[in-house]
């Protein structure tokens, strides 16, 4: 399979996305982008406690990855930077605030927090705040759906930081081994914390993970949906048409802390301003758009204006909506 | 002259059948000839001859079943003068050997297996004594934790510290402050987020004979490193007969912090308590801390330091004397009293000495006990505690089954059963995974009041 060294695209035969296909990503980044920016506004006021990871600058990649699958079928898991693939996947933006404000309304019934939120109908299995072992779990759905054989695929999405647990490599052997319809999705955004992927790892090339029990990988340009979707194509088909595992190495950056205490001593802020000036995936879109008169200024406008309704209702209701009742305390502990 | 008994082919086999004989009396046979095959319902085996000489007298024909396992099945000559040849097959004492149990036994109907020896009563030292008119420096619990470990670091170079963030980030909790600065990246480690693999490594070092200090980034994380922790670290010296022990200290946050939700906020010193191999400390106090994690990376068994990042930021009076090193196992009494007896530990001793301010202005006259360690624990202090008050609440946060106040109550109902005056109470967490809510974590968590029930309840009092 085809390897990039470099994670920048050969701008000559990038594969385009359709006019809808770009409306759509737009859209679906930008919601993730306002309400991120609300979600650390809300922090800031105390109305979000505990720890809150934002995914702001790495909209790309869950985007074009979900564009790329059958959404609601395929199974989708993460680690605890997961307000965008929830979004993303169709769940209703007000619960997922209310959760992160812990209202009885939130996706969790308030019980779960920023880190854990679910959703068996839109098949989304959190929302986990062990780093790494949403890797095994993500292999235990693809097992599932092989054992089913209801032509699914799981896809499970770690960072660069949790590409060095054990269980990620236990998980990837038994992939292969039973060639599950797996895709492993390392969004690596150069830091876990505050450690660089160099200070972290022996192997930099995330998608060469794979190769010592024969899976293939690729390194993709993760700010790109383009060409996050185009990889992400091959590797959902690869899985689906019964090959097995398949890696995919998205190159990506998170613009704000780790959570929402960050020391930020860790790289320049030339560092994060000159990936926000030259690599938004947003932007990039944006500029395609207008170039290609998919949309005027005024249709941005009106995107604009339609999302920061949905974010402030969102906001609306999860400030409004009452907390938990007293007896949630013992409930769902066993199952029925 | 050498015996060949049958052989067991598992420690639970007692009889099997002697299927075959592949030599006849009058051979000749040699170390790793086969002798003979045998069967049970599940494996078969080849009896091979361990010594030179020739086959005399066969005594169990091929065919037979049921032949009991050490019975003898033929006779070997040996070679020379060689009668107390080495002996043949498996040797286990012949089962003629055996009746000075059967005796016993006859003689006063006693349990066949010996009674297990009592276990040694831990004996921990008291306090140091301070010198008078000692210099008290007001400091937080971080502060207190960060000097143990520097001044450890300066006295013994085979002390270093690895885990998650601990060098360039100085700490996920500051604990770890300039460290990297006055060590070095040789003694100040930062790891990847490996937990498993990590804490693995430092045990081995450890056997090596260095002292590793292990922060887990909060004891949550440590769940990945379980196995080492216990399996490893705990069991090594016992296992190589007292040869290698693992001096190493694991270290970090425990219990709830505030809104993280039921995969962050778990407390695990019941867990650890439990493992014989380990001791566990929990402190509360800046002084505890610093005296009792100097004690624990001086120890040369592994400990389990169980730190609680709500208590980082709280300060307290530390001795300043040269080298302040408290014992492990000894518990501390916080305040004297004779009405009712309140031990906890650790985050618990917020809540207990909280509802020990309130109790004591209402006239109760608490005696407060701060375990600081939970092994070994020092219940000989509660014991006595108990004696003189006749009642016992305990307070700690983790849930109910199992947990330290269960351990206590069992202790206090065997040793002091007729000073008892109450029923001892439990104050825990609620027996739920914390939520996220904040209602409902306040509810999941004790509190004051429910610390002044129980006391009310034991006291009879409204
Ligand atoms: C087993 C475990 N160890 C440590 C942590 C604490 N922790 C939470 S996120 C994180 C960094 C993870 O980095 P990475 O995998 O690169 O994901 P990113 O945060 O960059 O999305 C750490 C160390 C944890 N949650 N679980
Ligand atoms: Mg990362």
């Amino acid at each position: 399979m085809a390897r990039k060294a470099e994670a920048k695209p050969a701008q000559s035969n990038v594969p385009e996305l359709t006019k809808e296909q770009e409306l759509s990503a737009y859209r679906d980044m930008l919601l993730i982008r306002r309400f991120e920016e609300k979600a650390g506004q809300m922090y800031g006021m105390g109305l979000i406690g505990g720890f809150c990871h934002l995914y702001i600058g790495q909209e790309a990649v869950v985007t074009g990855i979900t564009m790329a699958s059958k959404k609601g079928e395929d199974a989708q898991i993460t680690g605890y930077r997961d307000h965008g693939h929830m979004l993303v996947m169709g769940l209703d933006p007000k619960g997922v605030m209310a959760e992160l404000t812990g209202r009885q309304g939130g996706l969790s019934k308030g019980k779960g927090g920023s880190m854990h939120m679910f959703s068996n109908e839109h098949r989304f299995y959190g929302g986990n705040g062990i780093v790494g072992a949403q890797v095994s779990l993500g292999t235990g759905l693809a097992f599932a759906a092989k054992y089913r054989g209801d032509n699914t695929v799981s896809i499970s999405y770690f960072g660069d930081g949790a590409a060095n647990q054990g269980q990620v490599y236990e998980s990837f052997n038994m992939a292969k081994l039973w060639n599950l319809p797996a895709v492993y999705i390392i969004e690596n955004n150069r830091y876990a914390m505050g450690t660089s992927v160099d200070r972290a790892t022996a192997q930099g090339d995330f998608s060469k993970r794979g190769l010592s029990f024969g899976i293939d990988g690729e390194q993709v340009d993760g700010m790109d949906v383009r060409l996050v979707h185009d990889a992400a194509k091959r590797a959902i088909e690869h899985a689906r048409s019964g090959k097995g595992p398949y890696i995919l190495e998205m190159q990506t950056y998170r613009y704000r802390g780790h959570s929402m205490s960050d020391p930020a001593k860790y790289r320049s802020k030339d560092e994060v301003a000159s990936m926000r000036a030259e690599r938004d995936p947003i932007e990039q879109v944006k500029n395609r758009i207008l170039e290609k008169r998919y949309g005027t200024e005024e249709w941005l406008k009106e995107v604009e204006a339609e999302i920061r309704a949905i974010v402030t209702e969102a906001a609306d209701f999860a400030t409004s909506d009452a907390e938990p009742p007293a007896a949630e305390l013992w409930t769902d502990i066993y199952a029925a | 002259m050498p015996t060949i008994l049958m052989p067991a082919l598992s420690p639970t086999m007692e009889e099997g059948k002697l299927s075959k004989w592949l030599v006849k009396e009058g051979d000749t046979v040699k170390p790793g000839d086969v002798l003979a095959e045998i069967e049970t319902d599940k494996a078969t085996m080849e009896v091979e001859s361990v010594d030179s000489g020739k086959v005399v007298k066969i005594l169990v024909p091929e065919g037979t079943e049921g032949v009991k396992v050490n019975e003898p099945i033929a006779q070997i000559q040996a070679e020379g003068e060689t009668l107390e040849a080495a002996p043949v097959a498996k040797t286990v004492p012949e089962p003629s050997e055996a009746p000075v149990v059967a005796a016993e036994k006859a003689a006063d109907a006693a349990p066949s297996v010996a009674a297990a020896p009592a276990a040694p009563k831990f004996e921990a030292a008291a306090d140091p004594d301070l010198p008078a008119g000692v210099e008290m420096v007001e400091m937080t619990v971080r502060q207190a934790l960060n000097e143990a470990m520097a001044e450890e670091m300066r006295r013994d170079k085979d002390v270093f510290l690895m885990g998650e963030e601990v060098a360039e980030y100085q700490g996920a909790y500051k604990i770890s402050q300039g460290l990297l600065q006055e060590f070095g990246p040789q003694r100040v480690v930062d790891t990847p987020i490996t937990e498993h693999g990590f804490a693995g490594i430092a045990v081995g070092a450890a056997f090596a004979g260095l002292r590793p200090i292990v922060e887990f980034m909060t004891w949550n994380f440590a769940m990945q490193a379980i196995d080492q922790i216990i399996n490893s670290a705990a069991k090594q010296l016992y296992m190589s007969g007292g040869q290698v022990s693992a001096p190493i200290v694991f270290r970090g946050p425990n219990g709830a912090a505030a809104r993280v939700g039921a995969q962050h906020s778990q407390d695990y010193s019941a867990w650890y308590s439990h493992v014989p191999g380990l001791h566990v400390v929990a402190p509360f106090s800046a002084a505890d801390a610093k005296g009792l994690l100097k004690a624990a990376i001086r120890s040369n068994t592994p400990v389990v330091f169980l730190e609680n990042e709500i208590l980082y930021g709280s300060t307290g009076l530390v001795p300043k004397v040269d080298d302040f090193v408290l014992p492990i196992g000894k518990a501390r009494i916080a305040r004297a009293g004779k009405d009712v007896t309140i031990v906890s530990y650790s985050m618990g001793m917020r809540y207990a000495t909280q509802a020990t301010e309130k109790l004591v202005a209402a006239g109760i006259d608490v005696e407060l006990i701060d375990l600081r360690t939970l092994r070994p624990m020092d219940t000989a202090t509660v014991i006595e505690s108990v004696k003189k008050t006749g009642r016992v609440v305990t307070v700690e946060e983790g849930w109910p089954q199992g947990g330290i106040g269960a351990e206590l109550a069992a202790v206090v109902v065997a040793e002091a059963f007729d000073y008892l005056d109450a029923p001892p109470l439990r104050v825990t967490g609620k027996d739920v995974p914390m939520p996220y809510a904040a209602n409902l974590e306040k509810l999941a968590l004790p509190n004051v009041d429910e610390v002044i029930a129980a006391v009310n309840a034991v006291t009879y009092r409204g």
